[in-house]
């Protein structure tokens, strides 16, 4: 018997290479100044000095091991955080579906890092190997000096860039003249050596061996991205009508060179110079039209223009349009559609957000108090029948100066209160203290008082007054 | 149609026939899935080598992965891995995290402790923990006690004594309360009259004839309640007598009861039968000076402290 010779489909497509070629222009440019700016923040801000009298001397630093987050002049703390990010994810959603619904995937094309980062290797491959040309010819050829030399700088370098992303990744969680220190003469904390090797491997992976197959197949953007997209939307576009004609493409050839010539024989202003697809990241042709690798990164629209200018054609054969106007019978110039009830919804949510933010972070107390009944036992009766209930008062100073704090409470007689040694304590920046309080009430008040108040004024600041609400339980509450 | 071309239309098969036509499929496993395989033997293997893994008869193989603690005689143990070791490393980083703060509360005298709000506050967690440990099982969790077996710590009454010192005292060396029975002394007639006369000095409804011949049998030298409770019924502390004009019940389950006759059943019942379980153990063997210095601030703050 012979076996079965039918080829069984693979439950993997095998990677296409993409050598993506080089191209000048206004997109690449941006692009550019996006990723100088992004990188310059990213390797730079970690190294910025910031004098601190009581933290370390970084602008941002996240200190996980004391809970503390140094971010410019803010000093952050979980409790913080926790409602900050929130507000911070609402408006980064927000002001991401916002873009989309104006201009498509914009994030994805300049500002995701996976572009960022990908888009960077492909600079340093395209140094060391060549251009697109040269660099499909030494991927066809076998291995060779020259080949292993050419792949294994690259390879190198890449993770040299990989290494010290990820070791400024850490350095943000540590005082990063410390952990240069400390990481090179091996006495760094193994949680940094760990998260500097994943990271490494994460970032060789994804921007040198993965690129745009993270975006297709990892990211999960690309796949909910349409949702956001109106007939409004500007995405990059290849305009049809205008690029196949009646007849379709042709190459420049004579009789077909001018734009009358080629009106004539009706065919379109596309020269089928296959430039676009040669320089896309992701390796699709946009001639097909809006597809979901697409992210809509611009470097199409630099070459089409590049090709258009040198033949002498006007300019915006591929260029960012909208489905309405590409396919209205007389197509005007492309403009933002924001008169629009989704693009404006989206608008005031990140503006209503933002202004939350900011208030939440200019009005931030520099007290934190906290007051717990003591539930074991819930009250006590005294040998003189008093009903007694017992508090514990957490007080958090979050500013950068040492504070008196005065207790106080409202609602039920002064001398009620015992606050022990502490009518007054005094807190040290940073710290936390805890008091016990136990509040003595006859039995005749202590059936009428339900609840009072603790006081908490500030020596320095003695108008600012914190008010926390107790409750007072007896025999029969 | 041929019988390749035929066979071209399935899929593979391992090459293999039985009975001559039965055949299998070959349907290899994705990849992925048997990089993943491999993963696992690999991290077995790595496994093996540093934890404890195989047993071998009485023994086992226990891996080269070392841990290395301080146990409660103070030897310095270094010990193949294994989870009550390093439970041990732990604790040994917590105790030397607290160090600091236990060698503040041994050099200073205890009214100081309550004053520093940090110390303060390093009282009120630790000793939580350490009530927890120790206390709890008899005073309950918030030191609250229970009225016939354990004193409730949170109220202000004391019957050796509520001053910091006094506290540190009891907790050092114990104490062991003790009241004859007064059962087979007394007819039930007279146990009645005290019992009414011990209620009235709370306050509580009483019959007043009766109350008063307990008054007579409280003060007399047959009785001799007078001697450790005192003439006035106020109690002694260097004795631990309580105090019996209070609110306050810890023998007696008065609290509990709902009517006078009840409550008159509960204070006969400690006078008849007198107390002997009284017991608080001494700590100073278990627990180091400077543990029950800090519970003697804890167990002030619980809110009785005098």
């Amino acid at each position: 018997m012979q076996a079965g010779i039918e080829e069984q489909s693979a439950l993997y497509e095998k990677r296409i290479p993409i050598f993506p070629r080089a191209v000048k222009g206004r997109f690449r440019r941006f692009k550019w100044g996006v990723l100088i700016l992004a990188y310059s923040v990213f390797f730079g801000l970690v190294w910025l000095p910031w004098p601190r009298h009581d933290g370390p001397s970084q602008a941002v630093m996240f200190d996980l091991v004391h809970r503390k987050f140094y971010i410019f002049g803010l000093v952050a703390y979980p409790q913080d955080l926790i409602v900050w990010l929130g507000l911070l994810l609402f408006i980064a959603a927000a002001l991401l579906f916002f873009v989309t619904a104006l201009v498509g995937r914009a994030f994805c094309g300049y500002f995701c890092f996976q572009t960022l980062w990908t888009d960077f290797f492909v600079w340093i491959e395209n140094l060391i190997q060549g251009d697109r040309p040269k660099r499909v010819r030494l991927y066809k050829q076998p291995w060779n000096r020259e080949k292993i030399l050419k792949l294994g700088t690259t390879h190198f370098v890449w993770l040299l860039v990989s290494f010290w992303t990820a070791f400024t990744f850490a350095a943000y969680f540590t005082y990063a003249p410390e952990l240069v220190r400390d990481f090179f003469t091996g006495q760094a904390h193994p949680a940094a050596y760990a998260t500097v090797l994943i990271l490494t491997l994460t970032t060789y992976v994804a921007a040198g061996l993965g690129r745009e197959q993270i975006c297709m197949y990892v990211c999960p953007y690309a796949r909910f991205q349409s949702v956001m997209y109106d007939p409004e939307t500007l995405v990059v576009t290849y305009d049809e009508k205008r690029g196949d004609g009646r007849m379709g493409r042709a190459p420049l050839r004579p009789g077909a060179k001018t734009r009358e010539e080629r009106r004539a024989k009706g065919y379109g202003d596309c020269i089928d110079c296959t430039l676009c697809v040669q320089v896309c990241p992701v390796g699709i042709d946009i001639r097909n039209g809006l597809q979901y690798p697409c992210i809509s990164c611009g470097l199409c629209i630099d070459a089409c223009d590049g090709v258009m200018d040198s033949i002498g054609f006007p300019r915006g054969l591929i260029r960012y349009d909208c489905e309405v106007n590409i396919k209205s019978p007389a197509p005007g110039k492309p403009h933002l559609h924001w008169k629009r009830l989704k693009v404006i919804g989206y608008g005031l949510a990140v503006v209503v957000m933002s202004a939350l933010l900011v208030h939440s972070i200019a009005n931030r107390s520099d007290l934190e108090q906290a007051v717990t009944q003591v539930r074991q036992p819930l009250y006590v009766v005294l040998s003189d029948g008093q009903i007694r209930n017992r508090y514990q008062i957490r007080l958090a100073n979050r500013s950068d100066h040492a504070e008196t704090y005065a207790l106080g409470v409202r609602g039920i007689p002064a001398q009620a209160a015992d606050f022990g040694n502490f009518q007054e304590v005094t807190v040290k920046p940073d710290q936390s203290i805890l008091v016990q309080v136990s509040v003595k009430l006859p039995p005749e008040a202590a059936m009428r008082v339900e609840s009072f108040e603790f006081t908490i004024t500030p020596r320095s600041r003695p108008a600012e007054v914190h008010v926390s609400p107790a409750r007072f339980y007896g025999p029969h509450s | 149609m041929s019988k390749e071309k035929l066979q071209s239309h399935a899929v593979q098969t391992t090459g293999h026939a039985w009975d001559g036509d039965l055949q299998e499929y070959n349907n290899p496993l994705p990849r992925w899935w048997v990089w993943a395989f491999y993963l696992t033997i690999v991290f077995a293997l790595v496994y093996w080598v540093l934890y404890p893994a195989w047993p071998l008869g009485k023994g086992y193989t226990t891996g080269i992965a070392k841990v290395t603690y301080v146990n409660s005689k103070g030897e310095t143990v270094t010990t193949h891995w294994n989870t009550r070791a390093d439970l041990m490393a732990e604790m040994n980083a917590a105790a030397k995290a607290q160090k600091p703060y236990y060698d503040k509360i041994a050099a200073l005298p205890l009214e100081q402790i309550a004053k520093d709000p940090e110390l303060n506050s390093f009282v009120i967690s630790a000793g939580k923990q350490l009530f927890g440990d120790n206390c709890a099982a008899c005073h309950q969790a918030g030191g609250q006690g229970v009225v016939g077996l354990f004193p409730n710590l949170t109220d202000d009454d004391w019957l050796y004594g509520g001053t910091l010192e006094k506290i540190q005292e009891t907790i050092t060396y114990g104490r062991r309360g003790f009241m004859p029975a007064f059962g087979s002394v007394f007819t039930p007639e007279q146990i009645d009259q005290l019992a009414n006369y011990v209620l009235s000095l709370s306050g509580e409804k009483v019959d007043a004839v009766k109350a008063q011949a307990g008054n007579a049998l409280f003060h007399s030298m047959d009785a001799m309640c007078f001697y450790c409770h005192g003439d006035d019924a106020k109690g002694r502390q260097d004795v631990g007598a309580p105090n019996l004009t209070d609110k306050i019940w810890l023998w007696a389950k008065v609290p509990a009861a709902d009517t006078p006759e009840k409550k008159v059943e509960a204070v006969k019942t400690v006078i008849t039968q007198g107390l002997g379980k009284g017991v608080m153990p001494a700590w100073k063997d278990r627990l180091k000076p400077e543990q029950i210095k800090l519970l003697a601030v804890y167990v002030h703050e619980l809110g009785g402290g005098k």
